[in-house]
């Protein structure tokens, strides 16, 4: 009788932490995915000043300028529109970032134009907000891992159900461009 | 911390109790007064030990970046506080020629990150990078708490233990004698306390050393660990370490009690590079040269699961 009700008291206290120890796990996961949220938004705000702070001492690659633009408005306009699905974000922003790391490459190739004080300033400062981007992704897709394996292993997935925990989408590199090492040609200029 | 209260507390009513023995006090005030004390510079040191420790180095908060170097400084602080998770510490820089870097604070809401000028000029950004994860980890493990309260009680320790003694000093002959007798008296098992009392008296400033050095070593190898899983790049910090060793002169403006929040010793002592019993239970830094073989270790293993391939993307 009194084991009974001693199993019965430590089942329902290990119900309970495997519970509460899930239900964390998934607002972190939200709170991480918020926060990538935050870095693409700042990403959005600053490019504009970032192009036109060397739209001047760059007229000769306007290409690469206005593909930098155009990439950033769709992806702003993917995000308003509402949270349509990790995946259509994520490729509007994989294509941002192929496009600015295209600017930093091109950026590499003018000696003269790096030694201009504003564009070594242009360069940690896209350095910066490429590797925070990068950064929160890490955090999102580890915290994501990290629920998405404590929801699935045994025992824990006995109480998945009641915590409503369900598989979360990792951010993935959709585009198979980005995929690639980008190729830097050294031997020119 | 409950711990260093109890060994004041000993210490004090201790001390009582051979005056009793005298005859001298029925009531323990020395007992009471040292308690007091104990949780009075525990609180204390809680609430300003990281401030005190950041004023003892000398270190100015670093608010509005002028140089290309301090925006990358506050650029790589906020990206290692994305990675970790945490919100951004307070950085300071402390205007030192030789590389070192150290955190301190109560908890990830507030924290504090210093890195000297030396470190700034002899690192590129990704061992920059590298420096500033391992400091986080030490933030997120909540090891600046516990690492700065240290680094205050050793100092406080040792500045009661010094005053007691010469108080002791001045009245030694009598006292020794006395409460020797007395304590023979009274019979063997007064006599044992009263002699574990002296000796924990004699060693007290050695046990905080020692338990600063000890919890310090087994947390630098886990900072260690969190700054390779921050920037997945474990061969930066093992390049970092490597050049601050090489510039191993004696950080002149971190002081002996800050030593163990440091990243490297910043007293520069042989035993960091020794291994075995002897450095195992004095230095407050594991090996340097094992921390970078580890490190490298983890880097080369990553190196092989991508097919030899390092796609880092950031240039220096």
């Amino acid at each position: 009788m009194w084991v009974l009700l001693i199993l019965i008291v430590v089942v329902g206290l290990w119900v309970v932490s495997a519970y509460n120890g899930l239900i964390s796990l998934k607002n972190q996961t939200v709170n991480a995915f918020k926060q990538i949220d935050v870095q693409l938004k700042r990403r959005h705000d600053l490019i504009p000043n970032l192009v036109n702070a060397v739209k001047g001492a760059m007229d000769f690659e306007r290409s690469t300028l206005e593909a930098v633009i155009q990439a950033r408005n769709q992806a702003v306009k993917v995000n308003a529109s509402g949270p349509e699905g990790i995946k259509q974000i994520s490729q509007a922003e994989n294509t941002l970032s192929g496009a600015l790391s295209r600017l930093l490459v091109t950026v590499e190739r003018y000696p003269d134009l790096k030694a201009t004080g504003n564009i070594g300033q242009l360069q940690e400062e896209l350095t910066s907000t490429e590797n925070r981007i990068a950064f929160a992704r890490q955090l999102y897709n580890d915290t994501a891992t990290q629920y998405n394996t404590k929801q699935q292993q045994f025992p824990t997935t006995l109480v998945a159900g009641l915590a409503h925990a369900e598989r979360t989408d990792l951010w993935e590199i959709e585009d198979q461009t980005e995929r690639a090492v980008p190729q830097v040609d050294l031997s020119r200029r | 911390m409950i711990g260093f209260v109890l060994f004041f507390a000993w210490l004090g009513f201790g001390g009582d109790y051979v005056w009793a023995l005298q005859g001298h006090h029925p009531f323990p005030w020395v007992g009471i007064v040292l308690t007091a004390v104990a949780i009075f510079t525990t609180w204390h040191t809680y609430k300003t030990g990281p401030e005190k420790v950041l004023w003892a180095t000398g270190a100015q908060e670093l608010i509005d970046p002028q140089t290309d170097a301090e925006r990358q400084v506050v650029n790589v602080v906020e990206e290692m506080a994305i990675a970790a998770g945490v919100p951004r510490p307070r950085i300071w820089i402390v205007p030192d020629d030789d590389p070192n870097a150290f955190a301190t604070g109560h908890d990830p809401l507030d924290s504090h990150i210093a890195v000297t000028r030396g470190l700034l000029k002899i690192c590129n950004r990704d061992e920059l990078q590298a420096v500033i994860g391992h400091e986080l980890g030490h933030v997120k493990n909540l090891d600046v708490r516990l690492m700065t309260t240290l680094a205050a009680l050793v100092g406080a320790v040792l500045l009661v233990r010094d005053g007691m003694g010469r108080m002791m000093v001045g009245r030694g002959g009598r006292l020794g004698r006395d409460s020797g007798r007395r304590a023979r008296d009274a019979g063997p098992l007064v006599a044992i306390l009263l002699a574990l009392w002296v000796i924990s008296w004699i060693i007290a400033p050695l046990v905080t050393q020692l338990l600063a050095f000890a919890v310090s070593r087994r947390r630098e190898y886990l900072a260690d660990d969190m700054s390779a899983q921050f920037t997945r790049n474990p061969l930066a910090l093992a390049s970092a370490l490597e050049k601050i060793e090489s510039a191993a002169a004696p950080t002149a403006s971190i002081k002996r009690g800050a030593a163990h929040l440091c990243i490297a010793d910043p007293l520069g002592r042989r035993l960091t590079n020794h291994e075995g019993w002897l450095a195992d239970t004095f230095a407050t830094h594991p090996p340097m040269g094992m921390r970078i073989s580890r490190l490298k270790g983890m880097g080369y293993a990553q190196l092989k699961k991508e097919g030899g391939s390092s796609t880092s993307f950031a240039p220096a």
